[in-house]
């Protein structure tokens, strides 16, 4: 027997399941129990940059919305910095970068509020263009789905990212790149929809 | 030594998209491979919780929602740590979990099953690994429940667990069953699951010398994140 390596070996995901509001966002299921929800405020008020709001469908295999997801958002500042200490440089106070967001049991929508990331630095001196980091699940999702969100009025930025330039498929390129909607009460609207399967399934990271 | 790059997610332990004995899974399962991305700041990073954040008494289900006394059913203790692949504490890390009650039922506007929801018991709670990755809930042992898969499903027991580690590629949700619970090998969601061991690394063990006596059996569940090299001979991720 040659020498054991003695890693420890992951914990399999298991599916959030349809009650995965209880755990994350109580109120959603219907009562209250906690002083504050988690990831309800992504940006905090002294953040610089550009206020946004994103908002989007994701869409199974038979083109249905699907009205049980819970959604999580990861990204830097204005400044392409994260809030953490490996994360490029200063945040500003009360910014934490990560949200959390459920969709509408009715209509299936979800949405945030929040400020356009700007640039991060990719491997090898390359620049990533501004994105945001999504991490999406729900019942009948074994394992979280990760996809990121990139900018429609970054064109050249986006020619130049080297996660984009990854996908072998330029045709499936476009799914990561929301589209531009009608500015509301002088904030600009994204909208993102995430399609699970089907045509023009969004392209998913292994990360 | 600094830490390099995460390990790769070994895929061969954790359920894929499509399982389709797990019938929701076949409509909301991507069809084409993801695509692999070496680690990035993006990646690397992840969202940090303090004692701020949350209340002490979040972590003790018998309490942080009793309205009239103490809810119904078996009192039990859950507790472990969170370590990485390389059997490091991930300290200061926010586990969340969420159940059902003692008779199988969530307190949740969707679920009509019709055993009661108990007053006393929300089936939420929340709490930060300490400096060794130690984590305690106190709770109500969950009941088994039917689900509309086939029309004879049953879920075994089980309480699902959400944790975030240092790094976005670390978060991961699963659910915590428990020693002996013979509806595990009936579980489709179990079964999505490929590997054995993996299977019963999701089951908690009976742990008698954490047991209150008197008061509340334990159970003991570790959690494994993602771990990460320390090499040597690496490129810098930002590479300059």
């Amino acid at each position: 027997m040659p020498q054991e390596l003695h890693y420890l070996r992951e914990s399999a995901s298991q599916t959030a399941g349809p009650y995965v509001h209880i755990g994350l966002a109580p109120g959603a299921a219907g009562f209250d129990i906690y002083r504050e929800e988690l990831g309800r405020d992504i940006a905090g008020p002294n953040a610089k940059g550009q206020r946004i709001r994103v908002e989007g469908l994701v869409i199974d295999g038979t083109g249905s919305p699907v009205k049980d997801v819970l959604l999580e958002v990861w990204q830097a500042n204005a400044n392409g910095h994260y809030a953490h200490p490996e994360g490029g440089g200063p945040v500003e106070d009360g910014f934490r970068g990560w949200g959390r967001v459920i969709t509408d049991f009715d209509s299936g929508e979800w949405g945030f509020d929040t400020v356009k990331p700007g640039p991060v630095p990719g491997r090898n001196g390359s620049v990533q263009a501004p994105h945001l980091n999504l991490w999406i699940v729900a019942r009948g999702i074994n394992i979280g789905l990760n996809t990121r969100m990139y900018f429609p009025d970054e064109a050249d930025a986006n020619a130049a990212d080297p996660v984009i330039n990854l996908i072998e498929w330029e045709k499936r390129r476009a799914t990561l790149i929301a589209r531009q909607s009608e500015d509301r009460d002088g904030v600009p609207v994204y909208r993102f929809d995430i399609r699970l399967q089907g045509d023009d399934e969004t392209v998913f990271f292994d990360i | 030594m600094k830490p390099a790059e995460y390990h790769q997610r070994d895929r061969s332990l954790h359920p894929p998209a499509l399982t389709p004995k797990y019938k929701t899974s076949v409509a909301r399962s991507p069809r084409w491979p993801m695509i692999s991305l070496e680690n990035t700041i993006s990646e690397i990073t992840g969202p940090r919780f303090g004692h701020a954040d949350i209340d002490p008494i979040d972590n003790d289900l018998i309490r942080n929602y009793a309205k009239t006394g103490d809810p119904v059913g078996e009192r039990i203790i859950v507790h472990g740590r969170v370590l990485d692949e390389n059997a490091r504490p991930v300290p200061n890390t926010l586990v969340e979990i969420w159940q059902a009650n003692s008779g199988g039922r969530y307190r949740h506007k969707k679920d009509t099953y019709l055993a009661p929801i108990d007053p006393n018991f929300g089936g939420c709670g929340r709490t930060l690994s300490d400096e060794n990755g130690q984590y305690a809930f106190r709770t109500i042992k969950p009941g088994a429940y039917p689900w509309r898969n086939r029309v004879n499903n049953w879920r075994p027991a089980h309480i699902h667990v959400s944790v975030f580690g240092s790094g976005f590629l670390q978060r991961l949700i699963t659910q915590l069953y428990f020693e002996g619970d013979p509806l595990i090998a009936h579980c489709p969601i179990v079964h999505a699951i490929p590997d054995r061991d993996a299977v019963q690394q999701l089951t908690a063990k009976l742990d008698l010398n954490a047991t209150i006596p008197l008061d509340s059996i334990a159970y003991k569940f570790d959690i494994v994140l993602r771990g990460r090299r320390s090499t040597l001979f690496e490129n810098r991720l930002e590479g300059n």
